[in-house]
């Protein structure tokens, strides 16, 4: 670890700081329609869509509506993405003349980038057409994530109400979020991420000539080897600036070409790479000074910002230790850093981003559930990919996924009220809000989904050795991680892939599409019923036996909870994963 | 009755029956309605039937298999023992009230007028029965005619007698309770088996026992939590499987219950009675468990002046002279006049004079003096002696007597009256013939600790509020000296309701005490009302409390008990989740290390082999329900502090301990288990 990579760090860290709390506010005023200075671009365009469509902006839904609402808008379009995917070849903007998409894949696919999701089973570049990429992919990019912007104002409000019936209207939320806040945003990043050489066109790919030709010997299924000399190289282009913007805002992170960020048309610069992981943070990091300020808690929000924040370091502490470390089976090879190389362990990175950035981004897509990878997490160190992992099954809460992380975190700070709010000796209360047994059982509930779905999908894969074992590129715990990251990635909705696993197959793109629907369908209800149950309460007034949820105690509290909760259900899984085969390559063995 | 409330944590004979219950509640529909306990129960079937099958197999691992097996019984005995601890505390009670209850010979009033003699059990609710000295009152009434002493000790455990009259707020009449004097007419007000003592038995022995929201509430979170690690355990063979290292049934339902929280599970019931069994014991009979979790959350205390914050009386604490005239011969004139009296402001009259002037109590029999007792139409007593007409009383009804002999009150005089009114007095004027002598300054004297408490439960969150009939003036100054924060004067029992209606709107939970039938509203609408024993039996239905002392300070202590259990079950399950962590590092390696010799690292606490870790564990998670049941019984150590200092505390005692004992604990048990070659 050097200076200069913990400066980089914490300059990332300085920079999502500074931007919350306006980037905060200014949410709070566009989702409670205040004035805000876009009011005067945007306001006309929002009243005629709402006048084309037939919206009622001043109808107030109860929960059960917003969620009946939001699962059939997430519905209809999650079957217009698999129409398009199926159906490509006959639609326009397909230079490359892609056949259409499998239907399994296509499930997944449109599964995947529905729920806020991005994992991606197939590799872009020789798959989609730029339509289906823009179409549907991009569009999902933006709906996604203010899908999930508007489900967390909506348990915002359901905290702040008191003895409401409603949590505001699902149209409205999802508008104003897209066009106040994603479009914007969207459109400034991506001009910036052209500067920096991020590609935008139309174009077929360029054919180039190597410098120096390369011969490949490849040895197939029967044991024969053929020799081959490759002399031209395909090169992939596309509207990826646009793409790339709302790929890392809306912590969607399904990348434009298969390798994702670490790909030089998708993330060229180290300053690219500073703008794409502040993109991840900015607007999770934002939404908990929104809570702050419509729950007229500000400190409340800040306590919320501080518990992510300790998280988020101690993640980035182990996963940078573990990379800078480099591999111990790698004997005579210089692994110190220096001025001329970044050391420790440099598989699988890019050399233009070295350790830090690649410790770092790793950290920050898996805290956020983004899951755009500037490095293969492969060939990451077993405690350098165990962060990722454990960033995903603590609930991606960790400034989380847009809209996901807050709610997500919502729920925890719901249960370590509830544990340890009856230490104050009052039952427990939440901002002036009862938490009953409903409330209870509506968290439980959700709180038992998640490994549900990553245990169970995860235990019967590996149960069944054609089918499940036979996806795996690497055998022992390494294989283990690969399929339990597989099933973590999904369920949470990160879709950052470990790689390792040939997941384009028939079992893998059903399961994981099912996972994803999963993680975020099934866990949003009983979040909207909490919301809805808590808007009908009435408001304890606060005093001095309210149990403080504004204080550095309470952020420790809520720190335990979320560690506790999460690691005490995985902690078996990630023994037999990643720590075993920490511990086993330390004594000299790997997979 | 009240030596027998105070009885020892591990009275023998409780603790005999508690044994035998534990063995009768493992009974499976019973378990049930526990289901982490019930989980165990299941587990330690499944592992015994497998010890059998092991049996007949002569398996090696046979002396671990029956180890955790026995230890996995001794669990679900453990959390029974806890609740039959809790229960046998009451149902000791009840036994002594239910002899109370014995059938008696009831004298029945016919309409005609003429009586006769029914066995009380055939009473019914209208009936009016006659009670004559030394016979037991049959049943729960309402005098309607006459005047009697009535011992109460069966009910309140207190043996002075207390007085019962017909009319007014001391009306009501408990069956059970005995009439030492004179002789009363009752109406009965209940049927058989719906009186307060049955009700009473009812409750101190748990049979009606319902459990209460939040604890509702935790029972689905440790059910959630249940499922969680049930799910964690089941997957967990897979991965073994793949990794090589398949786990035996025993290892693994040992890793399950070790993880499921077992110890909150297994109090959790025991806290609840223990609670209520604690409100016995000061003396309070909760209705529901509901209105002691609400004691608990109250925001607002409603306290009565009277009797509550003052002591019943004034006190005189000031002579004030008018011009002319000596303290001395104020208090003189004062004593005198107050010789005769017998209210307690008289007394405390004669005793201030003789404090500060030594001015000794004179026999008025000896001086021929006429005593003029105070009388509602002159406000006014004193006395006539060889000429000297002194009178004390009010100011309006001195001036009036001075007018009346041609003088008038001084202004001097009216000011120091003015004065002593601002201050929260009463000021009372002394005359003499045609001459006003001064005032005496009569206090409200604020019991002692008050402010000291008041302050405690500012600390707290929660906010007293004085009720009185007093003017605003005074109101406020008594306010100040005991320092509630807010009061409500003049307060009539319309007030009192709109009071309460206000807080509640502002979602605010209020407690209150009341007596009489005026208060019975108040005491419905209000989260928490505690009816005084001796008051209308209006009141006490009204009420969701009983206060058999009568006491209304001890709302006070009503409120602490309901937060002290609300402490204790936040705390036991903080705990509980807290010791997971020990667990999976004695457990989790013990399982694996056979295969993957490297996970021996996270043997961190070097326990000797991985049979003894994962016994010990088993045995650790089964005594600590044991070690703690003394805890749950008694309720956490109780401050007034605020939510930040408490939270702050408990968490590092429950949540910081949690983590750290079970590892001191493991440890020793395992170093015990390897000294005796039990593993």
């Amino acid at each position: 670890m050097t200076a200069n990579g913990w400066f980089q760090i914490f300059l990332f860290f300085a920079l999502v700081l500074v931007c919350a709390k306006p980037l905060g506010v200014y949410m709070a005023r566009v989702f409670e329609r205040e004035k805000t200075y876009a009011d005067v671009v945007f306001r006309p365009v929002e009243r005629v869509i709402y006048r084309l469509t037939g919206i009622d902006e001043t109808h107030e839904m109860r929960w059960t509506e917003y969620a009946v609402t939001m699962l059939l808008f997430s519905a209809v379009t999650m079957v217009m993405t698999y129409a398009v995917e199926r159906l490509q070849q006959f639609l326009p903007l397909n230079p490359q003349h892609f056949s259409g998409v499998t239907p399994d894949l296509a499930f997944n696919t449109a599964a995947s980038f529905t729920s806020n999701t991005n994992w991606q089973s197939y590799v872009p570049e020789t798959t989609m057409s730029y339509l289906t990429q823009m179409l549907t992919l991009a569009y999902h990019n933006f709906f996604s994530a203010a899908v999930g912007i508007a489900l967390a104002i909506a348990l915002i409000r359901g905290i702040s109400r008191r003895e409401s019936k409603t949590l505001g209207n699902f149209w409205v939320d999802t508008t104003r979020a897209s066009l106040w806040v994603l479009l914007p945003m969207s459109i400034v990043v991506a001009l910036l991420l052209v500067s920096q050489g991020v590609v935008q066109n139309f174009r077929p790919y360029d054919h180039a000539r190597l410098v120096q030709a390369q011969t490949v010997t490849a040895t197939s299924a029967d044991g024969k080897s053929s020799t081959q000399t490759i002399t031209t190289q395909n090169i992939a282009q596309g509207p990826v600036a646009s793409q790339e913007a709302i790929k890392m805002l809306g912590t969607n992170g399904g990348g434009f070409f298969e390798a994702n960020s670490a790909h030089p048309f998708e993330n060229p610069t180290p300053f690219s790479n500073l703008i794409e992981m502040f993109l991840i943070f900015a607007i999770p990091g934002a939404l908990t000074v929104t809570l702050g300020r419509m729950t007229r808690a500000p400190k409340h929000g800040w306590a919320v910002f501080a518990a992510m924040t300790v998280l988020f370091f101690a993640g980035v502490l182990v996963a940078y230790h573990a990379e800078a470390q480099g591999n111990p089976l790698l004997h005579g090879v210089n692994q110190q850093a220096s001025a001329l190389q970044s050391g420790g362990n440099m598989e699988g990175k890019e050399v233009r981003f070295g350790i830090a950035n690649s410790a770092l981004f790793a950290t920050v897509t898996t805290d956020a559930s983004c899951g755009a990878v500037n490095g293969v997490l492969d060939s990451f160190m077993p405690l350098g990919g165990l962060v990722p992992l454990v960033n995903m099954m603590l609930g991606e809460v960790i400034f989380g996924g847009v809209g996901a992380g807050l709610y997500g975190m919502l729920i925890f700070v719901i249960l370590a009220v509830f544990i340890a709010g009856l230490m104050v000796g009052r039952t427990p209360e939440y901002l002036g809000k009862k938490i009953e047994s409903f409330d209870v059982k509506m968290a439980m509930l959700f709180v038992l989904i998640f490994p549900l779905s990553i245990l169970g999908f995860s235990a019967v894969a590996l149960m069944m050795p054609s089918a499940g074992l036979s996806a795996l590129g690497n055998s022992g715990p390494h294989g283990l991680t690969e399929i339990i990251y597989a099933y973590t990635s999904t369920t949470a909705n990160n879709g950052s892939a470990f790689a390792g696993l040939s997941a384009n197959t028939h079992w893998y793109n059903m399961s994981l599409g099912l996972a994803m629907l999963i993680g975020r369908f099934f866990m949003i209800v009983p979040m909207l019923a909490i919301a809805g149950n808590l808007a009908r309460k009435k408001l304890v007034p606060p005093s001095a036996g309210t149990f403080p949820v504004t204080t550095p105690l309470f952020t420790v509290l809520l720190v335990g909870v979320v560690v506790i909760v999460g690691a005490l259900t995985f902690f078996p899984a990630v023994t037999l994963g990643p720590i075993l085969e920490h511990l086993l390559l330390q004594a000299g063995k790997s997979f | 009755m009240a030596n027998t409330r105070k009885r020892s944590l591990w009275d023998g004979k409780i603790f005999r029956r508690a044994f035998l219950d534990a063995f009768v509640k493992l009974n499976p529909r019973t378990m049930m309605k526990n289901p982490v306990m019930f989980v165990v129960e299941i587990g330690s079937f499944i592992t015994t039937v497998y010890v059998f099958r092991n049996f007949a197999a002569h398996h090696h691992s046979l002396r671990f298999d029956i180890q955790i097996t026995l230890w996995l019984w001794f669990t679900v005995l453990f959390a029974n023992f806890a609740e039959a601890m809790a229960e046998g505390r009451g149902k000791a009670q009840a036994d002594a009230l239910r002899r109370a209850k014995s059938d008696t010979v009831a004298v029945r009033v016919l309409p005609n007028g003429s009586t006769e003699e029914v066995s009380s059990a055939l009473l019914r609710s209208g009936d009016v029965v006659l009670v004559v000295a030394g016979n037991m009152i049959p049943g729960d009434g309402e005098i309607i005619e006459g005047v009697a002493s009535v011992d109460e000790s069966a009910i309140t455990g207190e043996s002075a007698p207390v007085i019962r009259e017909a009319g007014g707020d001391r009306s009501a009449v408990t069956g059970g309770t005995r009439v030492l004097s004179d002789q009363i007419k009752v109406r009965i007000t209940s049927n058989p088996g719906e009186t307060f003592l049955d009700r009473m038995i009812a409750l101190v022995e748990g049979a009606e026992r319902q459990k209460t929201p939040n604890e509702i509430a935790l029972n689905i979170l440790l059910a959630g939590l249940t499922i969680i690690f049930l799910l964690a355990v089941v997957t967990l063979q897979p991965i073994a499987l793949y990794s090589s290292a398949p786990q035996s049934i025993f290892v693994l339902i040992s890793l399950l219950v070790c993880l499921i929280p077992t110890t909150i599970g297994g109090l959790l019931s025991a806290i609840g009675i223990a609670g209520m069994d604690r409100l016995v014991q000061h003396n309070v009979l909760a209705m529901s468990g509901r209105a002691v979790e609400a004691a608990g959350d109250v925001n607002t205390l409603l306290l009565d002046k009277t009797g509550t914050i003052t002591l019943g009386n004034r006190q005189a604490s000031e002579f004030i002279p008018a011009p002319g005239i000596t303290k001395e011969q104020l208090a003189d004139a004062a004593q005198i006049s107050s010789l005769p009296d017998e209210t307690p402001e008289g007394r405390s009259i004669v005793v201030l004079a003789k404090e500060m002037y030594g001015l000794r109590g004179r026999e008025l029999s000896e001086m021929q003096a006429e005593f003029v007792p105070f009388s509602a139409v002159t406000r006014m007593s004193g006395v006539n002696l060889d000429g000297r007409i002194i009178r004390k009383g009010s100011t309006d009804a001195i001036a009036a007597f001075l007018k009346e002999n041609g003088s008038s009150l001084p202004e001097e005089v009216r000011a120091v009256v003015e004065t002593v009114a601002r201050s929260g007095g009463t000021p009372l004027v002394v005359a003499e013939n045609r001459r006003a002598l001064g005032v005496i300054h009569l206090k409200d004297i604020v019991k002692g600790g008050m402010k000291e408490r008041f302050a405690q439960l500012r600390a707290m969150g929660i906010r007293t509020i004085m009720i009185t009939g007093d003017n605003p003036l005074t109101a406020a100054a008594i306010a100040r000296e005991a320092g509630v924060d807010d009061f409500l004067a003049e307060a009539k029992p319309k007030d009192k309701m709109d009071l309460i209606r206000r807080e509640q709107a502002e979602g605010k939970l209020v407690a209150m005490t009341g007596d009489g039938t005026n208060d019975a509203p108040a005491l419905a609408q209000a989260d928490v009302g505690v009816a005084m024993n001796t008051g209308t039996q209006a009141a006490k239905e009204a009420g969701n409390m009983v206060d058999l002392d009568s006491n209304p300070t001890k709302l006070i202590e009503i409120v602490e008990i309901g937060k002290q259990l609300l402490m204790t079950r936040g705390a036991l399950t903080t705990f509980s989740i807290a010791n997971d962590v020990a667990k999976y590092f004695a457990i989790l390696p013990a399982m694996f290390v056979a295969t993957f010799p490297v996970l021996a690292v996270l043997n961190i606490m070097h326990l000797k082999t991985p049979e003894s870790a994962i016994l010990s564990a088993v045995i650790f998670n089964a005594l600590i329900i044991v070690g703690l049941i003394p805890l749950a019984l008694r309720g956490v150590g109780y401050k007034a502090l605020s939510a930040e200092s408490l939270l702050r505390r408990n968490l590092i005692i429950y949540g910081l301990g949690g983590i750290v004992a079970p590892f001191i604990g493991i440890k020793l048990i395992d170093m015990i288990l390897t000294a005796v070659h039990l593993a």
